[in-house]
């Protein structure tokens, strides 16, 4: 199995994610993929879960399925994925093509004292994501391959599926707003107008 | 008038009530649901046959219920109502996941075929079905039972009204006296 020390900085990651993100509709991971994702910009069309482990992506397929036109990534973390891998099955079944899962992976359960994971004994995300069908799958460790990847998060046809090993550098916490449903009317107002939003 | 309203009651009278999968059926249509998740269930096998041939609707098999919930999430989010279809036994598999759903004053519709109830063979059924409106309670989740089969579409179209109007989370338990207990033999 592949034991390659992960080193990628985490924040610049995402940082260099979401720089391209134009219309993208974003969903993130409770914990570190949720500072992450607030730290390089907040947005409306951020959601970011503080909880429901295990749901990030799914959360994502429902966006993605209600919002073809829009490209929707999911950012989480190798922990959340880990409690709900069944819903790479049921993402690979509904072939949405504006999806994009990236894990996060830094092979450790960040807030609840670094314990690892089980990515950290070698179990391969983007293996299993390939072999349930999404249409693009694949592992970086390198900021060069992920300058290759970033391009197909938002254009690819889905679901694409990329595990980005990122180091276990502590970063500072950044957190967003946390009430549930100031989250949910904001984005909704954000991407469906107010008229809609609170019908 | 008059005679219009007498010719539409023996109309009515003329034709057997639709079986209770299709009185559902026609509730999510009018209710605007476009994505439904479910667990295959023998109890629920008409209705998602209905739902997988709505054009309208978006059928998604799940492999295991709470998937379900974080899609209604989801789809809400993206401006999308939705329901999901699942075994009583299937309700303790959400119960964190409703935390979430709770939180964000989501309106969730789920539709419960229970198991372990009326006539049930099977004793590894009872604790779940027996768990299943505590639990679901104690989540937060407004439940709403039938017994008749007469009853299921108004039931249904009430609970999908209290969820989608007062943005809550709403099921509705299908007694196994409707469905009918799974016979093993």
């Amino acid at each position: 199995m592949n034991r390659r020390t992960p080193t990628l900085d985490r924040r610049k990651v995402v940082a260099a994610i979401l720089k391209q993100r134009g219309s993208a509709l974003v969903v993130a991971g409770l914990g570190a993929p949720t500072w992450d994702t607030t730290a390089a910009g907040d947005s409306p069309l951020n959601f970011y879960a503080w909880g429901g482990m295990g749901g990030a992506a799914m959360i994502g397929l429902g966006l993605a399925l209600a919002q073809p036109r829009r490209r929707v990534l999911v950012i989480t973390g190798d922990g959340d994925l880990l409690m709900g891998l069944g819903s790479l099955a049921t993402i690979a079944v509904q072939k949405p093509r504006n999806l994009a899962v990236i894990v996060l992976d830094n092979e450790r359960y960040g807030e609840t004292g670094m314990q690892d994971t089980h990515t950290r004994f070698g179990v391969d995300l983007a293996g299993m994501a390939k072999a349930a069908g999404f249409r693009a799958a694949g592992t970086v460790y390198s900021a060069a391959q992920l300058k290759t990847w970033i391009p197909r998060f938002y254009r690819q046809a889905g679901p694409v599926f990329c595990d980005v090993k990122v180091g276990t550098r502590p970063a500072p916490m950044v957190l967003p707003v946390r009430d549930g449903p100031t989250l949910r009317n904001r984005f909704r107002e954000a991407l469906l107008g107010a008229g809609e939003a609170y019908r | 008038m008059q005679k219009k309203i007498e010719k539409r009651a023996t109309r009515n009278e003329s034709l057997s009530p639709a079986p209770w999968p299709d009185a559902i059926h026609q509730v999510l249509r009018e209710m605007n649901v476009r994505q439904v998740g479910y667990v295959p269930d023998s109890g629920h096998a008409r209705l998602i046959e209905l739902v997988r041939a709505d054009r309208g609707m978006r059928a998604v098999p799940l492999t295991t219920e709470e998937e379900g919930v974080a899609l209604v999430l989801g789809a809400w989010l993206g401006g999308e109502r939705s329901a999901l279809l699942m075994q009583s036994s299937g309700t303790g598999n959400c119960i964190n996941m409703l935390g979430m759903v709770n939180e964000c004053r989501v309106p969730l519709l789920a539709l419960v075929t229970m198991r372990g109830q009326w006539g049930e063979f099977n004793p590894w059924q009872v604790p779940m079905s027996q768990a299943t409106v505590p639990s679901l309670a104690a989540i937060g989740v407004v439940v709403q039972a039938v017994d008749r089969a007469a009853d299921v579409g108004d039931t249904v179209a009430a609970a999908a009204r209290l969820a989608f109007s007062t943005y809550r989370m709403v099921a509705v338990l299908l007694s196994q006296r409707i469905v009918g207990a799974k016979q093993f033999k």
